[in-house]
């Protein structure tokens, strides 16, 4: 089975929402509160337990000459942001029970029937992504649509994108079109364009992957993200010199301080060893 | 009540100019200043809108607590261990390894408390895997629970073959006990946890060592080897508060500032410099011993709830993340 992706190309984002519409009819996500947040047109806010498609809306000043946008006036950027399925995935490593798995598409998925809600997932994923839900208990983040995918289907989001600004296909077909649609930005002369996929870092690269004008941290998408996991060695060595210490310092405290207890000795050992001293 | 403003010569020329900025689309008047302002802004060092980026922990209080209570019971059972192969008075073993089992069952039902769906709790044990620290412990939880049960109990009934083996087994899985919840908040993806990978397991072993010793005495038991090792965590639990002190980065700013920060050094006081100064007082007086047993107890479980809550706090935080 081919390793499935998304293309998320901010730069024919219209900031419709469709993709999260489509995505809460298709999975029945429960509703994720009804706010105004005051930041832009942007009242969603975050991904998490009952939001797998979130769009953020950037206004910033631009810079001179991109894409027609003249300097007088501020930009407008939409991304429609979404797990990142990613090749090394927190969330996915720290699960106890095995309910995250990897599926025969890539993606990273969350049995539902098993996870019993430890909350580790939530705090091992670098993106602030998966989260658990109050009134059911359990953890939930964007399923790839797995049944639609397994159906044969494109994801319900890409489905309902109405500019193509969500592509989903194969992975390798997907990195090559990113290169090939930045090198046709730059040509327009948005040369802000870049591609956002963390391969240089611990996550590997991700499955679903991002194309941003300007930088990527003003959406929120980390320069450097690392899988917690990177963290293992140095802390369980740690872990180990302290228990080794823990284990020598109490032998030696007990071997070497005998005699000295205010409780009347009850065992052999102790009287004979009192004895000698 | 201010007087009325009367209008001007300037005041007209301001509400003039005003008008003319405002009619040709952009005013810079310095005086607006909405509720609310300056906004939240979109960029390279806000992120988006100063949002957190990683999702805070959803853990309540049974977490903190299961990591103080198991983290007692772990080292009380190497405790029990060392006292016994030493030849410690018989009292001190089997109150030693009567605190271990009493703190291990208590807190199977704190984690399973926790759990968004307690009554699966028994899916923990659906798999093992070592590269995550929740499956880890919640191995060793059973493990420890059975030996240190066992060691107790064996002893109460005469079996001292079967209390001795499982004592071992409880010191063992007790010392992974007491520092691993270190490693299970190290090991995430929570700033401040982070960049105290390395730091948090010596720091829990050490409150782990002092709580047990503490609660030893405050049973009763006054051998010297507890003061000496009540000692020792205070001198480590002390280092990690000067450490703590002395770090300026972003990242751990929930260790000294807010709540948060008010928590981490209260809880850092009774486990460091007081039961330290006591200690060394307690070398003569018993008085100091007990009140240092009892700082360390209530510093070890605050110093949890700290770190706990300071992950809230740091979660929250985008800027570590926007390097």
């Amino acid at each position: 089975m081919a390793v499935t992706g998304f293309l998320t190309d901010s730069t024919l984002c219209i900031g419709c929402k469709a993709c999260e519409v489509a995505c809460k009819e298709w999975n029945d996500v429960p509703d994720d509160g009804f706010v105004w947040s005051g930041l832009s047109y942007d009242n969603t806010l975050a991904l998490g337990h009952s939001t797998y498609r979130h769009v953020k809306f950037v206004e910033r000043q631009p810079q001179a000459g991109c894409g027609g946008n003249s300097a007088e006036r501020m930009t407008w950027e939409f991304s429609s942001d979404v797990c990142k399925h990613c090749g090394n995935a927190g969330c996915l490593e720290a699960c106890p029970t095995g309910s995250i798995v990897r599926t025969e598409f890539g993606s990273v998925f969350v049995q539902p029937d098993i996870c019993n809600g430890c909350g580790y997932c939530v705090v091992s994923c670098p993106f602030g992504v998966i989260d658990r839900r109050p009134d059911d208990g359990r953890a939930f983040k964007c399923t790839f649509c797995y049944d639609r995918q397994k159906a044969g289907a494109e994801p319900a989001c890409a489905k309902a994108c109405p500019t193509g600004s969500i592509l989903f296909g194969k992975l390798d077909e997907l990195e090559a079109a990113a290169d090939r649609r930045i090198a046709q930005l730059h040509e327009a002369g948005m040369n802000d364009a870049t591609i956002w996929n963390p391969k240089e870092t611990s996550v590997g690269g991700t499955h679903a992957f991002f194309i941003v004008r300007g930088d990527p941290r003003a959406y929120n998408l980390p320069r450097s993200p690392e899988v917690p996991t990177r963290l293992l060695k140095q802390s369980w060595s740690a872990a180990a010199v302290a228990a080794s210490v823990m284990l020598a310092a109490a032998f030696a405290a007990f071997s070497l301080s005998q005699g000295n207890a205010g409780v009347p000795p009850a065992g052999p050992a102790a009287s004979r060893r009192r004895g000698v001293r | 009540m201010k007087p009325p403003r009367v209008p001007d010569n300037a005041t007209e020329k301001r509400l003039d100019d005003i008008r003319e900025q405002a009619a040709l689309g952009h005013l810079d008047a310095k005086g607006v200043r909405p509720s609310g302002s300056p906004f939240p802004e979109a960029d390279a060092e806000h992120g988006y809108y100063g949002l957190p980026i990683v999702k805070a922990p959803v853990w309540t209080w049974e977490v903190p607590v299961y990591f103080f209570v198991g983290g007692a019971a772990g080292a009380s059972s190497v405790l029990a261990l060392a006292a016994q192969l030493s030849g410690a008075p018989h009292a001190l073993v089997r109150d030693a390894r009567w605190i271990a089992a009493i703190g291990a069952a208590a807190s199977g039902p704190l984690l399973i408390l926790d759990l968004g769906r307690p009554e699966r709790f028994l899916n923990m044990l659906r798999v093992f895997k070592p590269q995550s620290p929740m499956s880890v412990g919640a191995w060793t939880l059973s493990l420890f629970g059975t030996a240190s049960a066992a060691a107790a109990i064996g002893e109460e009934l005469g079996l001292k073959r079967i209390g001795d083996a499982a004592a071992f087994v409880a010191a063992l899985s007790g010392v992974v006990m007491a520092t691993y919840t270190g490693v299970l908040l190290g090991a995430t993806a929570i700033p401040v946890w982070a960049a105290h990978a390395r730091t948090l397991p010596i720091h829990f072993g050490a409150s782990a060592l002092a709580s047990a010793t503490a609660v030893l005495e405050l049973r009763g038991h006054d051998a010297r080897a507890l003061n000496v090792l009540g000692l020792a965590a205070a001198i480590v639990e002390t280092s990690m508060g000067v450490e703590i002190e002395s770090d300026k980065s972003v990242t751990s700013e929930p260790l000294r500032y807010g709540a948060t920060g008010t928590t981490i050094r209260i809880g850092g006081f009774f486990s460091g410099p007081l039961p330290l100064a006591l200690r060394l007082l307690g070398i003569r007086s018993k008085r100091a011993r007990r009140a240092a047993a009892a700082s360390a107890l209530l510093g070890s479980l605050i110093t949890r709830l700290g770190w706990i809550e300071a992950g809230k706090a740091s979660a929250k935080d985008p800027r570590p993340l926007l390097d």
